[in-house]
């Protein structure tokens, strides 16, 4: 389950949080067992799935649709598609005309926004409790009612090719990371940028996207997730008098992209940019996730936070402390998708250091994992963290709604996000040595650096 | 997939501004009653007071202070030591090594945080309510006896630069240095808080206790906690981390100032597909009696939701830009009005007219009554969205402190948001729109060749 907001790529992410900020288990823990709210979790005649998650702390609630179509849900050649029409979906219905949800919940003080990733597109509204029943009215209205027209297509199009410059034209860490991606899956959509290529966005129109929206956009493919100030009960008679009211409109289908075939080889990308100041290195490695293998997944959240989180890692121990060869190092575990996922490590060399070096020292921290395990201190300090961070979440409604939503979107269960804790708990020295030595293989990895200007090529 | 998450709108605060934002006194602005957020005023035994929310649901405790004096503090030819003290206290303190020290944080699953931003210097705490003894402990070691070691000092030091290198071609980062520096040439606030490859390179371990012992002071510290705790183990967990620190502070002075350059518009050519755009100009202190209406008049032309009329007239309308967004900016010394964006390089002329031309209107003709009908009813129902988390409540405890609102400001909060009148907004968005802007430009505005991705 991933962190939802305002970075654009993980590599920018990374290199830009200071230590310790970046928890694999952050991004990925689930509520705790006891202590924790009751979470009730039901389906709709409609096949609309609900997840209702009590906080009554503060009289507000968080409202989040979940459509379970992502840009790896996109027809090839299309790319972007999905986010575009994450866009469009601000456009008004016929019920209420553009602008009009968009001005009802500025006006009754809420918050809204969206968002699209490779396995689902979400919406959200935090407002106080008192207007869920609006919300849920507006987003059940917008879920087969969408009205769009070249009026306000086409300016929403130059809008997202505005974002495509800010995350990706204006950005080398994007590039590489798109590059990264692309390499990495040789078969499978995830390796399409989710805003998409540039060449392919700017011929998006408004049939692709009505298109689009009548494949994917229908209670049977939608989770709604409300957090806070609520009971199971009020959201069931508000749902009946709103989400329960939408038609289905289109079949689902299961969810079966072109799968990756077994990786052979090493591949690296380098990109060039003048504007790189700072080299940096990044690699990806194909792994399971929690929908493909929920047991490697769990050993490799371990192994992620053990390898590279915060100070007390073992890259940054090595690398930054021990032989300074860099000025900042980690690693981060993507565990949910519903396909085969990717574990990353990064490093960024200290000046005058080589790749070489670098990546030689960082090789070694993983081999090391790999021939001797990790020790059951670190195993411990590890698990208690990551434990502790499904603790803290229950702090925040707003997180809380989004890993209910991230599981059921792609391939977990609400019963998987309560037994988190309980699983990690139960993951063994054995378990992450394993994994290190099955997954973090080079031949399943795409390595890219950073570079201000590319090598002199010899040429024979 | 978090690798790719494109979200329909930019970070509310985007990057350029939330920078610019280091020592604003937003975020009280921004927030409105809880009806179910109760404060206590705590003394401690050792004469500090503390504002306090019991909240027993979820057994974490989360504490947030402040002291006066930022990198506003730095030496001149020093920017960065507030920084660098910031990313240096919890490297190793007391006995405890760097490595030992983090390893007891995370074995606790214990979080201490700090920040400098222009005026203040910042630190968090969050833990679970059962290790509450040792995460204050290490609270107190962090503040009162950190180690400075030389090899964790550079190794800091070299983070932090290799941030600033990143930073140094990021169109963001080079539109805002060359407003702050241009804005404030002379005064502290022209320096960046983060301080430059230079300055940074020449800190010492002296110049950061120079800085700790000038600021690290019990006279302006502002302490808010939430959680699982009650009054007399705050206090006395209280006295323990800050009872030990000097009485009073000894700051610099400094001086109130304005933004200079004023109708200059500063183009930096850089290669980039999207120019970044920033204007600044006089805003409106937060002690201002005209603050709320200023408030309300920025929330028309470019807060925070998708019905400011820059949104509207940029974005949904022109199709300019992906990011749009003006903000009041009141810092101690100086009170700003901002604005940002970021466009292709043609449309770069374009999108200034209209910004230009959006606030001129406004300025002119003022909100209409529907508007401001709107906006005060956006500003009074997205009240309780700011005390929905114990950090995001800590964190407003000491801002409240900080601004000197009052114990009851969560109380009366909407009773002045509701007070402004259409006279009022109408005198304000005169008196803060009719000043002029300065404007940093990154980018290349003239026609570029067509380019691929």
């Amino acid at each position: 389950m991933t962190a939802i907001f305002k970075t654009s790529t993980r590599a920018l992410l990374i290199l830009s949080v200071s230590l310790s900020v970046l928890s694999a288990a952050a991004l990925s823990a689930g509520a705790a067992r006891g202590g924790g709210p009751e979470v009730a979790h039901f389906t709709l005649a409609n096949g609309l799935e609900m997840v209702v998650v009590p906080d009554h702390r503060t009289p507000v609630v968080t409202h989040m649709t979940w459509y379970r179509v992502g840009s790896a849900d996109e027809t090839p050649g299309k790319s972007g598609l999905a986010h575009f029409l994450e866009h469009l979906m601000f456009k008004g219905t016929a019920k209420n005309p553009e602008g009009k949800f968009s001005q009802t919940v500025a006006t009754l003080g809420g918050q809204e926004n969206a968002f699209t990733t490779a396995d689902y597109t979400g919406y959200f509204q935090r407002i106080a409790r008192e207007h869920l029943e609006t919300m849920m009215q507006f987003e059940a209205d917008r879920m087969t009612g969408l009205v769009l027209s070249d009026d306000n297509v086409r300016p929403e199009l130059k809008v997202v090719l505005e974002e495509w410059n800010m995350r990706v034209g204006n950005s080398p860490d994007a590039r590489l990371g798109e590059q990264i991606a692309a390499s990495l899956y040789l078969n499978h959509p995830y390796g399409r940028p989710v805003i998409g290529w540039r060449h392919e966005i700017e011929t998006l129109d408004r049939e692709d996207a009505l298109a689009f929206y009548r494949r994917f956009y229908t209670p049977n493919n939608a989770v709604v997730v409300i957090a806070g100030d609520v009971t199971a009960d009020e959201v069931k008679a508000l749902a009946e008098k709103t989400f329960a009211k939408v038609p289905r409109v289109a079949d689902t289908a299961p969810r079966l992209r072109a799968q990756e075939p077994p990786p052979a080889a090493p591949r690296t990308v380098m990109l060039a940019d003048p504007r790189v100041a700072q080299p940096s290195l990044q690699r990806s490695y194909l792994v399971p996730s929690y929908a493909t293998s929920k047991k490697d997944a769990e050993a490799l959240e371990v192994l992620s936070h053990i390898l590279g989180s915060g100070s007390t890692s073992r890259l940054y121990r090595a690398l930054v402390v021990d032989q300074r060869v860099a000025t900042n190092t980690g690693a981060y575990y993507q565990g949910s998708s519903l396909d085969a996922s990717r574990f990353g490590v990064y490093a960024v060399p200290q000046p005058g250091v080589t790749f070489k070096t670098a990546e030689t020292a960082l090789d070694e921290v993983i081999a090391d994992i790999v021939k001797s395990g990790v020790t059951a201190e670190e195993l411990e300090r590890a698990k208690t963290r990551m434990i502790a961070d499904a603790v803290y979440a229950q702090d925040n409604q707003a997180a809380l709604a989004r890993w209910y939503g991230v599981a059921l979107t792609t391939g977990s269960t609400v019963e998987d996000v309560l037994a988190w804790p309980d699983r990690i708990r139960a993951v063994t020295a054995d378990a992450v040595r394993d994994a290190a030595r099955t997954w973090l293989d080079r031949r399943r990895s795409v390595t890219g650096y950073l570079v201000k200007e590319l090598p002199e090529e010899k040429r024979s | 997939m978090t690798a790719h998450m494109p979200i329909r709108s930019a970070d509310r605060l985007p990057k350029i501004i939330a920078r610019a934002l280091l020592g604003a006194s937003l975020l009280v602005a921004m927030a409105a009653p809880a009806a179910a957020t109760k404060i206590e005023r705590v003394r401690s035994p050792g004469g500090i007071e503390v504002w306090l929310v019991q909240e027993t649901t979820v057994p974490l405790i989360a504490m947030d202070f402040a002291f006066r004096g930022g990198a506003s503090q730095d030496p001149a030819d020093k920017a960065g030591v507030a920084s660098l003290v910031a990313g240096m206290i919890d490297e190793g303190a007391g006995d405890l090594d760097s490595k030992t020290f983090h390893e007891r944080l995370e074995s606790k699953a214990i979080e201490l945080s700090f920040t400098a931003n222009r005026d203040h210097f910042t630190g968090s705490l969050r833990t679970l309510t059962e290790n509450k003894d040792a995460a204050f402990e290490m609270m107190r070691l962090a503040l009162n006896a950190p180690r400075l070691d030389a090899a964790d000092l550079e190794r800091i030091r070299s983070e932090t630069l290799g941030i600033l290198r990143r930073e140094s071609t990021n169109p963001d980062n080079m539109a805002s240095l060359r407003w702050w520096e241009t804005a404030f040439a002379g005064h502290p606030y022209g320096r960046p808080v983060r301080g430059t490859l230079d300055s940074v390179s020449t800190i010492t371990a002296q110049d950061m206790r120079a800085y700790m012992k000038g600021v690290f002071a019990r006279d302006t510290l502002k302490v808010g906690i939430v959680g699982n705790i009650d009054g007399a183990t705050a206090a006395a967990l209280v006295d323990k981390v800050f009872g030990a620190l000097p009485a009073k502070a000894t700051l610099r002075k400094v001086a109130p100032a304005d933004p200079q350059g004023l109708g200059r518009v500063i183009a930096i050519d850089f290669d980039v597909q999207q120019s970044v755009v920033m204007m600044g100009g006089v805003g409106i202190p937060r002690k201002d009696p005209d603050f709320m209406a200023a408030f309300l008049v920025n929330h028309i032309l470019g807060g925070g939701a998708f019905s400011s009329r820059l949104y509207r007239e940029v974005r949904e309308v022109r199709g300019l830009a992906y990011s749009i967004y003006s903000t009041l900016v009141p810092l101690d010394s100086a009170a700003l009005f901002m604005t940002a964006t970021a466009t292709r390089g043609e449309s770069a002329k374009q999108t200034l007219d209209v910004v230009a031309k959006e606030i001129r209107r406004l300025a002119e003709s003022g909100p209409t009554e529907e508007e401001l009908a709107k906006a005060k009813s956006y500003q009074k129902g997205s009240f309780a969205l700011r005390f929905d988390t114990s950090t995001k409540i800590a964190a407003q405890l000491v801002q409240i402190q900080i601004d000197d609102l009052g114990i009851d400001y969560i109380d009366k909060r909407n009773d002045l948001v509701e007070a402004v009148t259409l006279a009022d907004v109408q005198r304000v968005a005169k008196r803060l729109l009719d000043g002029g802007m300065l404007v940093t430009m990154v980018g290349r505005p003239q026609p570029a060749p067509a380019k691929g991705g």
